[in-house]
Formats: structure tokens, C-alpha cells, sequence
């Protein structure tokens, strides 16, 4: 395939672009896509993408490696205990221990970590009830996250007219 | 009310009159809750069980949107009190084998269960006779909808409602359907079928067994994944997919049945009659494993002489448990073993 600009150099960038529901392809070589502005993201070096991994990894294993030395302020509970019996003390245990308990949850919950679903309708005297605009707010992200799910899944399947029409119902919620 | 009201009828959720009830014998939903406030069970002193077991069975006797209910004191209770409840599913073997302060109330209808301390603070559950997931749901969600009004609840809006176990965690829902799957054991596919539901995050349990031997082919298909997924979305699963596939599957293998091997299907239930109508000591073992024979052959048209309700009603008539209560005495397994053969022998014949 030849550039659509030029007419001598092959095409190598393809280009999908969906706005307002229009599709449109272009098909350029490197030269006229550069000409048009046309850039293609930076890729993130492999190296790099490793190393903020492992950071990241070390980061929690720290936390976790801290968490295992704690013993939670309310009922006493350590993560030793909870691997015990695998039952934990008290709420707070979820705050204590947030980074170890993690992985189990996520395990658990095939990889969710984000409640959706019932919220209480509220007792008065809930110290940790959430306020109206709480609610809306963590409604709101509730369909933010499906909304992403869904997008992800798009383009996993290549159903670009589908992903766009999800990417601009996003960009409405999040704005 | 006595127990012994209970033992000698039908539950409601027993009932042939519902939808699927050939495949699928009844539905539950139950929710997890704990009070804001309070450590959770296992790390409770009996003092605090007693203020939270008192704080919930005063404020779920008080509503009135309850209808008939009563509480029974499992702590204070007998052992086969307990086993009774355990048998009608209306308490889990877990709160029976608990420690300190804790109960249930009980509709009297049998269609409604609240357990106290059991392994979370509550554990409200409503049953359905058959495939009845959205009546369950409903009914669940209001009743939950009126408590949490008057107590709140340990709650994160990260993390949903808090639980003992991180498994229960956001939801706190149990979606559970109680199946009779003879067709596919006979074809030998329930391997299968429990590969299919790991796939799936389901948990497959054998009913009136010890542990997890399915006794008479039935098997409870619950629900694991509570964080991440609507209640609505995992009814729907439930009430739309999941279940609908299983009962098609178990309907092919016993329609294969009948094509390739009806004499064998009729040989089974006629020796299975025979015994049931004629054995001076059955164990319960076996007792449930020709039950469930006659059930299917019912369901299939095989057998006309004797009623669904009368197989259901048998099923717990002949729990060790359930005789005994209804005896007034305690028995011993060999004595109990006559005594079922009786009960059989009485009503079948």
C-alpha cells in the first residue's frame, strides 16, 4: 500500500480514527504521518517498565513486611493469626492490614478489589456512613470502572466503533 | 413454638409447585452483615456476642414486616434441636458447633432465617421453593433494606460491607440453588460439571451428606465472588445462565436414559420401591440414595403410584435428627435405623 499523501512511499502508519461516531482510515508512510503530526506514543522501554515494576513490587513488600509486625489497635489481630484461621478481628483489620490483605482478596474476588453493588441505606449513628455526595460520587465511579472494564474489553476485540462510543460516554463522566 | 411443630411437616420451600422444582428443589439468598462498632466474632468476648446477639434478636423480632416469627436460642439449645435446624438448612452446621451466644429467628413459614453470631454478626437469609432467585433477592434486599435502617453497618465504600472473611467481603452475598442432578450421575458427567462450574467461580456442595458427599444426588451451587459484582448481576447470572444450562444438561441425560436404557432406569426404581416398601433396617445412607431414585423416575413419568410430596416429605421425615424429635427420644443409629424403615414402610405402603 502506498502513502495516501505522497503516492511514492509505502504506507506504514495505519490510522483509525473515530469521532462523532465517523469512521475514518488514513494510511501514511513515516515521513507525511511525522509532516502531519501524526506521532506515535513513546513506547515505554522494556527496561524501564521492569525496573518501576519492581519498584513498585518492592514498595509493597515493605508495607506488607511492616503490616507483619503491627498488631491492630482495636481487637489485637496480627497477620499471623488471620493466617491461622483465615477470619479477621474487627473493620479496622481491613485498614491495618490493606496491603497484605490484598492479594487474598483479590485472589478471592477474581481480581476485583472495588465494591459495587448495595449501599446501606444508612443508619444515623454509621461512623463511617457516606454522605449523599459520597454516594453519587461512588456511584459515579462505580460506572466509571464498568465503563473501562467494557472499553478494555473493546479493544481486546477490536470493536473500535464500540470503544469509541464508550471513550466519549467516559470522557462526559469524568469530566 | 416448639421444634416438634416443625418436625413433623413440610418445609414451604419443599414445594413441588414451583418453577423448574423437577431439577431445582429451592432457592436461597442470604447476606452477611456486622455491626459498625463491634470486633467480629472470633474476636469477641462473650459479653460483647451477648450485647450484639441481644441488640439484633430485639430489633428483628420487633419488625413487623416479619410476619410469624420466633428466636431460638441455639447457645441454650439441645444437640438435636441444632441437628434439626441443621436438617431444614434453616441454621449452618457452623453456628450449631459455635461457641457462646448465639441463635436464629425463625419464620414461622420457614421461608425467612436470621442467624446470630454466627461467623458474622448476621446472616440473614430468605428461601424459595424452586428456581425463585428474584423473589429471594427482593425480599432479602428489604428486609436488609429495614435493619439497616436501625443498626448500622460495618461498612467501606472501597470495600463494601465488611465481613469476618475477606471471601464475603463487598456484597456479602450468597446466591445458593439446591439441585437434584441423578441424570447426569447416572451418565457419569458430574466431573464435568464441576470442572465447568471452578471455571466459573462456583461452589458446588453435596446437601444431606456429611461434609461433601452428596447423599441422593444433591448438590448446592453457590456463588463465590461477592466484591466486584452487583447483587442484581449475580442473581441474573444465576436466574439466566447458570442455572438454566444445568437443568438443560441434566434434562439430555435423562432424556439419554430413557432412549438407551429405559429397562435399566425402570429395574432401578422397581428394586428401589421394593426395598424402600419392605426393609425392616435402612440406614440413611441408603434410604436417600433410593429416594432420589424414585424422585427422578416420578419426574420422568416412570412412576405414577406415589406423589412428589410424599418423596420430599420422606427426605426429612427419615433424617436421624427429625426421628428422633418426632419419636420424643433419643435413639441410637441401630435403633434409628429401624425406626426409618418403619416410617418408610408406613407412608409408601
Amino acid at each position: 500500500m502506498q502513502c495516501e499523501i505522497c503516492k511514492t512511499r509505502p504506507a506504514t502508519v495505519h490510522l483509525t480514527e473515530i469521532v462523532d461516531g465517523q469512521r475514518t482510515e488514513s494510511h501514511l508512510c513515516q515521513h507525511c504521518a511525522q509532516k502531519e503530526g501524526v506521532t506515535i506514543k513513546n513506547q515505554l522501554s522494556l527496561n524501564e517498565l521492569l525496573s518501576s515494576l519492581i519498584a513498585a513490587h518492592q514498595q509493597t513488600d515493605e508495607q506488607s513486611e511492616a503490616e507483619g509486625q503491627i498488631s491492630c489497635p482495636v481487637c489485637g489481630m496480627t497477620m499471623e493469626m488471620f493466617r491461622k484461621q483465615a477470619l479477621l478481628g474487627c473493620p479496622k483489620d481491613y485498614e491495618v492490614f490493606e496491603k497484605s490483605l490484598q492479594p487474598i482478596i483479590e485472589k478471592s474476588h477474581n481480581g476485583n478489589l472495588t465494591h459495587k453493588g448495595k449501599i446501606p441505606s444508612g443508619a444515623s449513628l454509621a461512623p463511617a456512613k457516606p454522605g449523599l455526595k459520597d454516594r453519587q460520587k461512588m456511584k459515579k465511579e462505580n460506572k466509571i470502572e464498568e465503563l473501562k472494564k467494557q472499553l478494555e474489553k473493546a479493544v481486546r476485540d477490536e470493536d473500535y466503533e464500540l470503544a469509541a462510543k464508550l471513550r466519549d460516554k467516559l470522557k462526559a463522566l469524568e469530566q | 413454638m416448639r421444634l416438634n411443630e416443625l418436625s413433623t411437616r413440610l418445609s414451604q420451600w419443599f414445594s413441588p409447585q414451583a418453577p423448574l422444582s423437577d431439577i431445582v428443589i429451592s432457592s436461597r439468598i442470604r447476606l452477611a452483615r456486622n455491626i459498625a462498632g463491634h470486633k467480629f466474632i472470633p474476636r469477641c468476648s462473650e459479653a460483647e456476642k451477648r450485647k450484639i446477639l441481644e441488640t439484633l434478636k430485639e430489633t428483628i423480632l420487633s419488625l413487623g414486616e416479619l410476619g410469624d416469627i420466633f428466636f431460638i436460642d441455639i447457645e441454650r439449645g439441645s444437640g438435636l434441636e441444632r441437628d434439626l435446624l441443621i436438617e431444614r438448612q434453616l441454621i449452618s452446621r457452623n453456628l450449631a458447633a459455635g461457641k457462646g451466644p448465639r441463635g436464629v429467628v425463625i419464620a414461622k413459614n420457614e421461608l425467612f432465617a436470621a442467624q446470630i453470631n454466627e461467623e458474622d454478626h448476621l446472616r440473614l437469609a430468605v428461601f424459595a421453593a424452586g428456581l425463585n432467585l428474584d423473589k429471594c433477592w427482593k425480599r432479602v434486599n428489604e428486609i436488609d433494606d429495614i435493619i439497616g435502617k436501625k443498626i448500622a453497618y460495618a461498612f467501606s465504600p472501597t470495600l463494601g460491607f465488611l465481613t469476618a472473611c475477606p471471601t464475603n467481603l463487598g456484597t456479602g452475598i450468597r446466591v445458593s440453588v439446591m439441585v437434584h442432578l441423578p441424570g447426569l450421575k447416572m451418565t457419569d458427567q458430574l466431573k464435568k460439571l464441576f470442572e465447568s462450574a471452578k471455571d466459573m467461580n462456583l461452589a458446588i456442595r453435596g446437601l444431606f451428606g456429611e461434609g461433601t458427599e452428596a447423599v441422593g444426588d444433591f448438590f448446592q451451587i453457590s456463588n463465590q465472588v461477592t466484591l466486584g459484582i452487583s447483587e442484581e448481576k449475580t442473581v441474573e447470572d444465576f436466574m439466566t445462565l447458570i442455572i438454566p444450562k444445568i437443568v438443560e444438561y441434566e434434562r439430555i441425560a435423562r432424556d439419554r436414559l430413557l432412549v438407551k436404557d429405559a429397562p435399566v432406569l425402570d429395574d432401578r426404581v422397581s428394586r428401589a420401591l421394593a426395598v424402600l416398601k419392605n426393609a425392616k433396617i435402612i440406614s440413611s445412607h441408603e434410604a436417600m440414595f433410593l429416594l432420589s431414585n424414585l424422585r427422578m423416575a416420578i419426574n420422568m413419568g416412570r412412576l405414577k403410584e406415589i406423589s412428589i410430596d410424599t418423596i420430599n416429605e420422606l427426605f426429612l421425615l427419615t433424617q436421624p435428627a427429625h426421628l428422633q424429635i418426632n419419636k420424643g427420644q433419643n435413639l441410637d443409629p441401630e435403633q434409628r435405623d429401624i425406626l426409618r424403615a418403619e416410617t418408610l414402610r408406613a407412608k409408601l405402603n
